[in-house]
């Protein structure tokens, strides 16, 4: 058995077999664990500029730019091993360097949320077991994390729902398009209009108060019946996707507000890379913090030493990326500043970043070709196993010489 | 799909019972449920009827890969999700421990598994819309909001 990186969920029930070192056929695996499991097709090479070279020597070079920077920047490790991580932190701390993942332009916001216990929270095994009533908001999670409808919220026969999707669960979708979680969800699906997220919460919260709900261009009586429905919950869960977060970031607490008034429910955050609440953890158990620190005397969170921030302001001259793929995923106004720094990439794979940066250092894969532990998006610590030998180094191995280097 | 009454236009329309079926009608609903071929017609097989039969041969390309109940899995839309594996009634009951819970399945009972992000249908016959008492179950296609799997 082996455990799938693919994405949050972290199956751990996959079976693989292996033919002369390579994987030759993934079991159980959606079709996003299994392009993951069997690895990529273009290998990133050790190099310096066009140089190919000597992993120990790419070691040595990204040292030396990180020792000779002036501001530089660790991003990425949500797809790094929570060993990996700390040694990320470390390394940041060493070099009062700014450390900053994808959470920063993502789910950080209600992660944090979370480590700071002011939303209630469940693990999904609770969810598979007790839960009545799911609500997908703002996620797409059919196409997201495919194996979540299955595995834990809304198929499965639980303890104490044993007729399941049938009879025992109501899976309700509330987004602004009609995704294939919400085609799942079929008589449940509210469509609300875009930005719309916060005004159907307070209208969902006068609703569940007693008062006439108003939303402009809604249909009253399609939230009084959501209402219904919810007060009604024994066990409920509200799983927050990217759409809801973006939605209403600057205003997160509203939620929290709502989870006040649905004493059953619980709130758990969508997250897509595998470790990325990992990275959360270890950093908010080092600084207070989930993401965007600089270190210095004392580490100091701000939006600025997010990723987006930096590159748009170009405060930083150097940065080392594992793991992500930020020329791919930041909009191209943003990204282009990476022109004009030192990139150094630690990946299993050729990525767009890999390609403009100054120093290449090809990893293992991380639950595939080098164990660890990660954390699952409930916050379950999930061992992983290696099942492959690649002879490539793993994340942590990669930092930890780094670090020695530095 | 194509409907009985399309396959039916195509036909001769003799009702030479040549087939074996008393009515060219008949032959069109035995060949909707693939239990006819299209070559069992002798007459549709003479040039004269050769358009009305390249019509009729696409008109069931789609069914041509259909298991014994009619199944057909189009691979090219399906992302291994596995809503198929646990909504399935047969999977749960032949798998409580496995499959029925969300969980891989841990026998070869069941219908559904799914190998390199693909869902694969084995054990056809255990289906519920297979045999004497077959019903027309949606267990499987109700869950996969890709319209992956089919039956004709």
């Amino acid at each position: 058995m082996v455990t799938c990186t693919g994405c949050a969920l972290l199956c751990d029930d996959i079976e693989v077999i292996v033919e002369a070192g390579r994987i030759k056929e993934t079991k159980n695996t959606c079709l996003r664990g299994a392009g993951r499991i069997k690895g990529c097709v273009n290998r990133l090479v050790p190099s310096i500029g066009e140089q190919r070279v000597d992993v120990g020597n790419c070691i040595e070079k990204a040292a030396e730019i990180l020792k000779n920077a002036e501001s530089p920047m660790l991003f990425g490790f949500d797809n790094s091993t929570s060993g990996a991580q700390v040694k990320a932190v470390q390394l940041a701390n060493k070099l009062d360097a700014i450390i900053d993942d994808t959470s920063s332009f993502c789910q950080g916001i209600m992660v944090e949320k979370v480590l700071r216990q002011e939303f209630r929270t469940c693990s999904l095994d609770d969810i598979r077991n007790k839960a009545d009533v799911i609500i997908y908001w703002g996620s797409d999670a059919q196409d997201s994390q495919p194996r979540h409808l299955s595995r834990f919220s809304y198929f499965p026969r639980g303890e104490e729902r044993q007729r399941g999707y049938e009879e025992d669960r109501t899976a309700i979708a509330i987004d602004v398009r009609e995704s294939n979680t919400a085609k799942i969800c079929k008589g449940h699906f509210y469509r609300i209009p875009l930005k719309g997220d916060r005004r159907f919460i307070l209208a969902l919260m006068d609703a569940l108060s007693g008062r006439v709900p108003k939303f402009d261009g809604y249909d009253v009586q399609k939230i009084l019946e959501l209402s219904g429905i919810l007060k009604k919950a024994k066990f409920g869960a509200i799983f927050a996707g990217i759409g809801l977060t973006y939605s209403i970031k600057d205003d997160a607490g509203i939620l929290a507000d709502l989870g006040r008034m649905l004493p059953n429910f619980h709130i758990m955050p969508m997250i897509g890379h595998y470790n990325m609440r990992g990275f959360n953890e270890n950093l908010f158990r080092e600084t207070g913090f989930v993401n965007s620190v600089k270190f210095g005397s004392e580490p100091v969170h701000d939006n600025r030493y997010s990723i987006a921030e930096t590159l748009r302001e170009k405060s930083i001259d150097v940065l080392l990326v594992a793991g992500s793929d930020p020329l791919l995923s930041l909009p191209r106004s943003i990204a282009k500043s990476l022109a004009g720094m030192q990139v150094v990439c630690i990946d299993p794979c050729v990525t767009l970043t890999s390609k403009i940066s100054a120093v290449n250092i090809p990893a293992a894969v991380s639950g595939v070709e080098c164990g660890g532990t990660a954390v699952r998006m409930d916050g379950k610590k999930v061992e992983l196993s290696a099942c492959v030998e690649s002879g490539f180094l793993g994340d942590e191995e990669i930092l930890g010489r780094i670090m020695e280097a530095v | 799909m194509p409907t009985v009454m399309e396959l039916y236009q195509l036909l001769p329309k003799t009702n030479c019972k040549k087939c074996g079926e008393s009515t060219c009608m008949a032959f069109a609903v035995e060949l909707l449920s693939r239990k006819k071929k299209i070559q069992d017609c002798t007459p549709i097989l003479e040039d004269k009827f050769k358009n009305q039969r390249e019509k009729l041969e696409s008109l069931l390309l789609p069914s041509e890969g259909a298991g014994e109940t009619g199944m057909i899995v189009h691979t090219e839309l399906c992302t291994g999700c596995g809503n198929c594996v646990v909504a399935c009634p047969v999977d749960v009951a032949n798998d409580p421990g496995g499959a029925a819970i969300g969980c891989a399945p841990t026998n070869d009972k069941v219908i559904f598994k799914v190998v390199d992000g693909k869902v694969i249908a084995s054990n056809i016959r255990e289906c519920r819309r297979f045999g004497k008492n077959r019903v027309l179950c949606y267990a499987c296609i109700d869950p996969c909001p890709t319209g992956a799997i089919e039956f004709v």
